[in-house]
């Protein structure tokens, strides 16, 4: 047991990873073992991971089941993990996502056995980004996890899925690569101040904080800004969204319910994990101009998400939005904020993975989209329409359901500190209810008009499979959100207090 | 100075794969039609045999024959990465000389002496030897290139070598003619010394030869500008021999670019320095962009080596321990993955290099998924992503440039990586997303392109997750050029 327990995190990241190099030696003809397998160990993989949540300790700031083995000793890198309250959830979020993305891949056919080998790679890759304590082994799993989604998308998308493989990886690199300039550059700053050099994440934080090491204002802002635009390409923050819909549109329905459920939070992760307490003095600089843009994109999203014609770039532009809100509140510095933006982090993978969940059940029934193609669903699927339109709800935020938790928090932190952000944010609100309600309106109500959706089947027991365990999620989290949240508390005051002793330290800078 | 002491323990490599060169031509006509590829084996051996005697000359270190030739770690583990060149070329080569009808076993003496000339490059310690070794090398390269006899491009491909490599030869001249006239010497440290101690050495005199020599190497390494012959000249010359020369030459005039600037010029380390930043972000740039829009595998590998020659010089740039511990990392990292690439290139092209155009490989994903996954291998590795070696090498490299202050370099160095993968990524777009009607039936993979494919992957993956045990190896090595 103890073990297990001091090796809990190596053994939830690799776990998948081993499972693919089982699948290599599948015969490719047996589809079903294959895919029962790939679920089995994407469910295992879940069971390792509660272990996590039922041994954390709500009231430790710090990280948690931590676990440090020299890797490359002469360059200061090491193997190391650990988590607390923030990538708590975040890698059960993964660890929940991903069987069920598997579920929803019983309509792939071709080349199944690297499909599910891709998908297994990409979890392994996701959970590493979450666990990883160290800058290099951070970058690794951030990098890593690139391709199988550059395969997922490539190989199993849609039309212009060429296009929108390279895309996405291209656009991911460019901010990745300055990161990686950056990460060295602060080894070198932290090694020569202190003389041990270190690519550790907390030795170099704490050196930030205790004021060990001082960056000058000049140096700190291009570090910021190297990491910014990593992770603010990835979340992706207006201006830099515009792969996202492409990526969603042409990604298989598994591709983008872990896109839109795991890899946008790795952006915003990023922030939170990095930007915020290592470069405390420019996030406050910046954080009106972030903020901004973080609205635009909250109201950007929301009106180009009211007029889109396909199904998937409808979720996909709302992703947008509410990504924004997720930052808006990442950069409000309140405790409120940023426990709101942690908690929409898991909601919008919740909510958004359900939406594109959904959208892939009518899609391998129908093999279009596009909204007008539909209209009156609701008469000949209904337990499919009640399920929609919970989602939508979530989605919309209706108190009760777990969107309205994280929104509110963000919004009650923003109105703390800014009454026009949050006020202008708040309308952002208003346009998602008129996009999904409308969309679920021309989707599901009426009479059925297209005589091909007369003889749709409604929900399948796999795809209840897949559906109920978000909707539980949903109501849990609406109604009893303080189970999730006070793992949080500890580790997001810790943070917050990183993030305003810089906010002081610059004051007197600048005076 | 003692002319008699001979050591014949640190010249050993290149004694034996001199003396199986030979062998190979001597028994060459009395080997019938049937059983040449044996001769290939038999250069096998004989490079593996070299590889063993590498621990004898480990045992030599110090200064021979007058202070001719050099035995240190650097010059170990160099002559270790120029051995594996050479072992990994003959294993492609096997094949694809019987494949070609052009089984004349000439070609293993060649290779194998062009491997003692690298070797003496890297071992010498004296302008003279260096250009003995250039030479060597280049002489039998040449030939190389143009070993399809019939073919149009192939001649092409070995006159145009030819005529600029002996071009570039004379730069190298040049430039040590003029170093003998400003210090009396040609001996690298003695050059050294009198730059230090003497004052009236006319300094633009050795800035000159400096600058000869710099241009002459960078010809050899194919950095831009001096890159143009290169293009040409791989595409023309046969497959394996492609592999070689974009991996062998360029080890090579690296290392004696290393050894003659660390070890001869650090007294004017600002001027050159300066040149080599701006060679390597130039390098870099147009490597990549260029490439990004070949269609032709065999070019597009060929401007794809011109850029990772830009990252090595960007490791040179940073002219400390660390950066040319990065670049010897990164040359062997490179040769293992470039040389897997080429080898896979070498059985898709098929009979006379026909299909060598990116397209070709539309569908091979689906139809040959093992030889498929090994190539994507090799592109992700020279894309580098991490969990290969080209992404630890790349990382090595950076981390030198920062540390030496080049953030800029740096910047624009991880750049120009990220438009490289548009185009390694093509290739796997083309493999796996693309069909084709080409079902790859006539592919043959016989067991010693296997051996050479295994020993590339493995050693490519190898050094990607436990680079530690050859960066320690490097780091020793360094050291020996600074002084």
């Amino acid at each position: 047991m103890t073990f297990i327990t001091s090796n809990i995190l190596t053994i939830v990241t690799f776990t998948p990873a081993v499972g693919a190099l089982l699948l290599l030696f599948y015969n490719r003809e047996h589809v079903r073992s294959i895919r029962m397998f790939a679920l089995i160990v994407t469910l295992v993989t879940f069971v390792f991971s509660l272990h996590l949540v039922s041994h954390f300790d709500s009231s430790n700031p710090d990280f948690q089941f931590g676990l440090k083995i020299p890797w490359m000793p002469s360059f200061g890198i090491d193997y190391s993990m650990g988590i607390d309250g923030i990538s708590l959830f975040l890698i059960l979020l993964t660890t929940l996502l991903t069987p069920l993305a598997i579920l929803a891949s019983w309509s792939v056919h071709e080349r199944l056995k690297e499909y599910f080998m891709f998908m297994l790679l990409l979890e392994t890759g996701m959970i590493g980004v979450f666990a990883a304590l160290d800058f290099f082994l951070f970058y690794v799993f951030w990098e890593v996890m690139l391709i199988p989604m550059y395969f997922l998308i490539g190989v199993w998308g849609g039309e212009r899925r060429i296009y929108a493989a390279m895309k996405f990886v291209l656009y991911t690199m460019i901010g990745s690569v300055l990161m990686l300039v950056a990460i060295i550059a602060l080894y070198f700053i932290h090694g020569d101040a202190t003389g041990t050099f270190t690519f550790s994440f907390p030795q170099i934080a704490s050196a930030l904080a205790s004021g060990r090491v001082v960056l000058s204002p000049a140096i700190e802002l291009w570090l910021f800004l190297a990491f910014f635009l990593a992770f603010a390409i990835k979340v992706p923050l207006f201006p830099f969204h515009t792969w996202l819909p492409d990526a969603h549109v042409e990604a298989p329905t598994a591709g983008s319910v872990l896109l839109a459920g795991v890899l946008l939070k790795m952006g915003t992760y990023g922030l939170v994990r990095f930007n915020l307490p290592l470069f405390p003095h420019v996030s406050h600089l910046f954080a009106p101009l972030i903020s901004m843009l973080a609205i635009v994109g909250i109201i950007y999203g929301a009106l180009v998400a009211m007029v889109q014609p396909d199904l998937k770039k409808l979720v996909a532009y709302s992703s947008v939005s509410h990504l924004g809100f997720i930052v808006l509140g990442i950069f409000s510095f309140t405790v409120q904020g940023l426990e709101g933006a942690v908690y929409q982090m898991l909601n919008h993978g919740i909510s958004t993975g359900a939406l594109f969940l959904l959208v892939g059940v009518i899609y391998d029934r129908r093999h279009t989209r596009l909204i007008e193609e539909f209209g009156g669903l609701a008469n000949r699927m209904p337990v499919y329409a009640a399920f929609f339109l919970i989602v939508t709800l979530s989605s919309i935020g209706l108190p009760g359901l777990n969107g309205f938790v994280g929104e509110f928090l963000v919004l009650l932190g923003t109105f703390g500190t800014n009454h026009v952000r949050a006020t202008i944010a708040a309308i952002g609100v208003i346009l998602s209810a008129v996009y999904m309600l409308w969309m679920y309106q021309r989707v599901m109500w009426g009479e059925i008009r297209n005589e091909r959706n007369a003889s749709l089947l409604d929900l399948v027991g796999r795809e209840h499979a897949m559906l109920i365990p978000l909707l539980i999620m949903m109501f849990w989290m609406g109604i009893y959100s303080s189970y999730f949240l006070r793992p949080m508390d500890a580790s997001v005051m810790k943070l917050m207090n990183q993030a305003q002793t810089g906010r002081v330290e610059y004051a007197r800078q600048v005076r | 100075m003692n002319l008699a002491t001979i050591n014949i323990g640190a010249i050993l490599p290149a004694l034996v794969l001199s003396a199986f060169g030979i062998a190979i031509m001597v028994a060459e006509p009395f080997v019938d039609e049937q059983r040449k590829s044996r001769l290939g084996w038999l250069a096998l051996v004989g490079t593996i045999f070299a590889m063993l005697t590498l621990f004898r000359m480990a045992d030599n270190r110090g200064q021979w024959y007058s202070n001719l030739w050099i035995v240190d770690d650097y010059d170990v583990f160099l002559n270790f990465v120029f051995l594996l060149i050479a072992a990994i070329t003959i294993l492609t080569s096997i094949d694809f000389l019987r494949r070609e009808d052009m089984n004349h076993p000439e070609f293993y003496s060649l290779l194998l002496f062009a491997t003692a000339g690298m070797l003496m490059m890297a071992a010498s310690n004296e302008l003279v030897m260096v250009f003995l070794g250039l030479e060597i090398l280049s002489i039998a390269t040449y030939v190389m290139a143009g070993f399809r006899r019939t073919d149009l491009k192939s001649n092409e491909s070995a006159l145009k070598y030819f005529l600029l490599g002996s071009f570039s030869s004379a730069f190298f001249l040049y430039g040590v003619a003029l170093i003998f006239g400003a210090t009396g010497s040609t001996n690298l440290i003695a050059i050294a010394e009198s730059l230090r101690s003497s004052a009236d050495i006319q300094i633009s005199l050795v800035d000159l030869s400096a600058a000869m020599m710099l241009i002459a190497l960078c010809f050899k390494v194919a950095v831009a500008p001096f890159h143009i012959w290169t293009p040409d000249v791989y595409e023309g010359a046969p497959t394996p021999v492609t592999g070689f020369m974009s991996v062998g030459p360029k080890a090579a005039g690296f290392a004696v670019l290393f050894r003659v600037f660390m070890t001869a010029f650090p007294s004017i380390q600002d001027r050159w320095a300066s040149a080599i930043w701006l060679i390597a972000a130039l390098t870099m740039v147009l490597g990549n962009v260029v490439a990004v829009v070949q269609p032709n595998i065999k070019r597009m590998l060929a401007y794809s080596s011109i850029a990772h020659a830009g990252y090595i010089a960007v490791a040179f740039a940073a002219t400390s321990e660390k950066g040319i511990s990065a670049a010897l990392f990164y040359l062997l990292a490179y040769s293992l993955m470039n040389l897997g690439a080429f080898a896979i290139v070498t059985i898709l092209s098929r009979r006379e290099d026909k299909l060598v155009n990116l397209t070709d490989y539309a569908g091979l994903g689906a139809k040959r998924p093992g030889l498929a996954a090994v190539l994507s291998i090799f592109m992700l590795s020279l894309a580098g992503v991490p969990g290969t070696a080209g992404f630890a090498g790349k990382f090595f490299i950076f981390r030198a440039a920062v540390e030496s202050g080049l953030i800029w370099l740096a910047i624009i160095g991880v750049i120009s990586t990220v438009i490289s993968f548009y185009y390694y990524l093509y290739v796997l777009v083309q493999m796996y997303m693309r069909d084709s009607n080409d079902e790859f039936a006539d592919l043959r993979l016989c067991g010693s392109l296997k051996i050479a494919l295994a020993i590339a992957a493995i050693g490519t993956v190898y050094l990607g997750l436990m680079p530690t045990r050859v960066l320690d190896w490097t780091a020793n090595a360094a050291l020996n050029t600074l002084r």
